[in-house]
């Protein structure tokens, strides 16, 4: 059996402590940004996402710079941020140019400055690459808790709000005429955003933890009709990506060049994008036989998207 | 405005489902509704006319409790409702202006109505044969059960209109507002709405206020007319406010009002801007042509 499956599973997958972690670490991320993405895609907030992975990367900067974990860092640098957004009104279009300019700019321009003096004082820029791409493969058993309090709240907060939500996200006014609160609503929403960019900063880095928010999200909606249900699909590819990439990624000590591992962020993207190509082939396909239907017919009718 | 007939038919008093007493609305200086009173009697079903900028959505607002009014009350009055507890929100059921879903907006059609239930609940709704049974009702009341299953960013103009209108009864509302639902629709789907939103007033025995900026496709059902122009409004039946009088002493000049072919035409008279084309900001668009 472990013979067959060799080509797979590279010899010790299966015993590797740092896999485990790994794999139980990327599972919870897959399903909480998959769950708070499907959101962040219908209310347009992959910009809110975005601004996360910038402001991320100071916090972690800073983390490593003052020497606590990279998570905390991105935790406060994102609630941050969240605050910020908010304050400035960031969630509209307008004035989104001059945050993005400007704050955003000096947040990265901070990220540089904490990432030069640690990196200087440590002669390594393991930092840099850990913060901007990730490394699940180095989280310590010491970080799991809060990892698993994290995901707790974001889950917790997401379905206790859920229903408020889902309208506040399809219509404010149809939400704000039922009475409801539409701006806490997205204030917390925004809150549960912020964490689930942490978390997925932690496992695929900073600059990508928007691709596994939007990605598996952006793929459930183009494939499912019903809202509980791209929940359950975003985060089902999110997980689905996280373990091909970690397999993927532990493989990938064997191909050149030998004796080092290709980053799993990489292969986790990747994956993320592949699928999303992939689920639009139904639609395209419809889209292809309503045509033909249409030029089959005496009258040539310019195809309308149904 | 003491010429107004107001209050015609004159509803018992405190029987009325909304009371509207001189709401005035100012922004930033300038006065958007100026000492609009009107009532809504239970099951009535009323048309708010007026040109775009006449103050329709404002008014809206006002009644939703989205904008405070700087002057003025707004009622709420009729028997108490078992689903009512008396709040603003749960007593009107609101379909929005102009508003077309995303395409991929992961609802179809009978989870929008669903969530009409109770979407200012907490937490995941969990399904219940009740819940279904009702959804099913309400569909069937709009004629929608054809595509209950399709997303609702795939429906036509008219099917979302009804889905939506579904969504909106479905908490049993007294009062239900449409804030322009005529204005993207071809004419045949409109007076589909129309006859659709009358026979749900008589059979659902929910009061129907429905904003438009044209009067002929409401004309056939209309108890009643709230006729809004630049702030100020008229209220009665069709006979009472539809009058080259009455209309002229709420423009604030001469506007005849001609009867052709079974329509009405609202036009600017002489020594006015007689402009017949292009006054949308003064006269509704529609009432001039055609």
């Amino acid at each position: 059996m472990s013979h067959f499956l060799s080509p797979v599973f590279a010899p010790g997958f299966f015993e590797s402590e740092a896999v485990h972690i790994a794999l139980g670490v990327g599972t919870l991320v897959a399903v909480v940004t998959g769950v708070v993405g499907v959101f962040t895609v219908m209310r347009g907030q992959s910009f809110a996402g975005e601004a996360f992975g910038d402001l991320g990367t100071t916090g972690g900067a800073g983390a490593y710079f003052v020497g606590v974990g990279p998570l905390w860092g991105f935790v406060l640098g994102n609630v941050i941020a969240a605050g910020a957004m908010e304050a400035v009104g960031v969630q509209r279009v307008r004035g989104r140019d001059l945050a993005t300019g400007i704050v955003l700019g000096a947040g990265i321009g901070l990220a540089a400055l904490f990432l030069h003096l640690y990196t200087t004082g440590h002669s390594t820029t393991g930092a840099t690459v850990t913060i901007l791409f990730g490394s699940v493969f180095t989280i310590s058993s010491a970080t799991i808790p809060l990892i698993l309090a994290l995901s707790a709240v974001v889950l917790a907060v997401t379905l206790t709000i859920y229903r408020p939500l889902l309208l506040s996200s399809v219509n404010a006014e149809m939400a704000s005429a039922r009475g409801i609160p539409v701006r806490l609503v997205g204030v917390l929403y925004l809150l549960a955003l912020a964490l689930a960019a942490a978390l997925a900063a932690i496992t695929i880095g900073t600059i990508l933890s928007t691709a596994l928010i939007v990605g598996p999200a952006a793929s459930a909606l183009r494939i499912t009709r019903r809202p509980l249900t791209a929940l359950l699909t975003a985060a089902g590819i999110g997980v689905g990506a996280v373990w091909l990439g970690i397999v993927l990624a532990y493989d990938s000590y064997h191909w050149p060049p030998h004796g080092t591992i290709w980053p799993v962020s990489f292969f986790v993207v990747t994956l993320v994008f592949i699928t999303y190509l992939l689920s639009g082939l139904p639609e395209a396909r419809r889209r292809r036989q309503a045509d033909r239907r249409s030029s089959a017919s005496p009258v040539a009718q310019p195809a309308t998207p149904s | 405005m003491s010429e107004a007939p107001h209050g015609a038919p004159p509803a018992a008093k405190g029987q009325e489902i909304l009371l509207l007493d001189g709401v005035s609305v100012r922004l930033s200086g300038r006065t958007i509704l100026d000492r609009v009173g009107f009532q809504i009697a239970p099951g009535e079903f009323t048309g708010l006319i007026g040109s775009n900028g006449a103050g329709k959505t404002t008014l809206f607002r006002v009644i939703l409790g989205l904008q405070a009014a700087s002057a003025g009350r707004v009622l709420f009055g009729g028997p108490a409702h078992p689903h009512g507890h008396g709040r603003r929100h749960r007593r009107i059921g609101y379909v929005p202006q102009k508003f077309m879903f995303d395409p991929d907006v992961p609802l179809r059609a009978r989870d929008l109505v669903s969530l009409g239930i109770d979407a200012q609940r907490l937490g995941v709704p969990l399904p219940s044969r009740s819940r279904r049974a009702l959804v099913e009702e309400m569909l069937h009341a709009v004629d929608a059960e054809r595509f209950a299953d399709t997303r609702v960013g795939k429906l036509s103009g008219g099917e979302q209109q009804r889905v939506l209108i579904a969504h909106a009864l479905i908490a049993r509302p007294r009062l239900l507002l449409l804030d322009e639902p005529l204005a993207n629709l071809d004419l045949g789907s409109a007076h589909e709405v129309v006859a659709l939103l009358a026979r749900i007033a008589r059979e659902q025995e929910v009061a129907v206020l429905i904003s438009a900026h044209e009067i002929n496709p409401l004309l056939p059902v209309m108890d009643r007319i709230v006729y809004l122009a630049a702030g100020r409004a008229i209220s009665g039946t069709a006979e009472e406010v539809v009058r080259a009088d009455v209309l002229s002493g709420l423009y604030g000049h001469h506007v005849d009002v001609l009867h052709v072919h079974g329509r009405v035409l609202i036009v600017a008279g002489a020594g006015e801007d007689t402009d017949l084309a292009g006054h949308e900001g003064v006269f509704p668009r529609s009432e001039v042509l055609s």
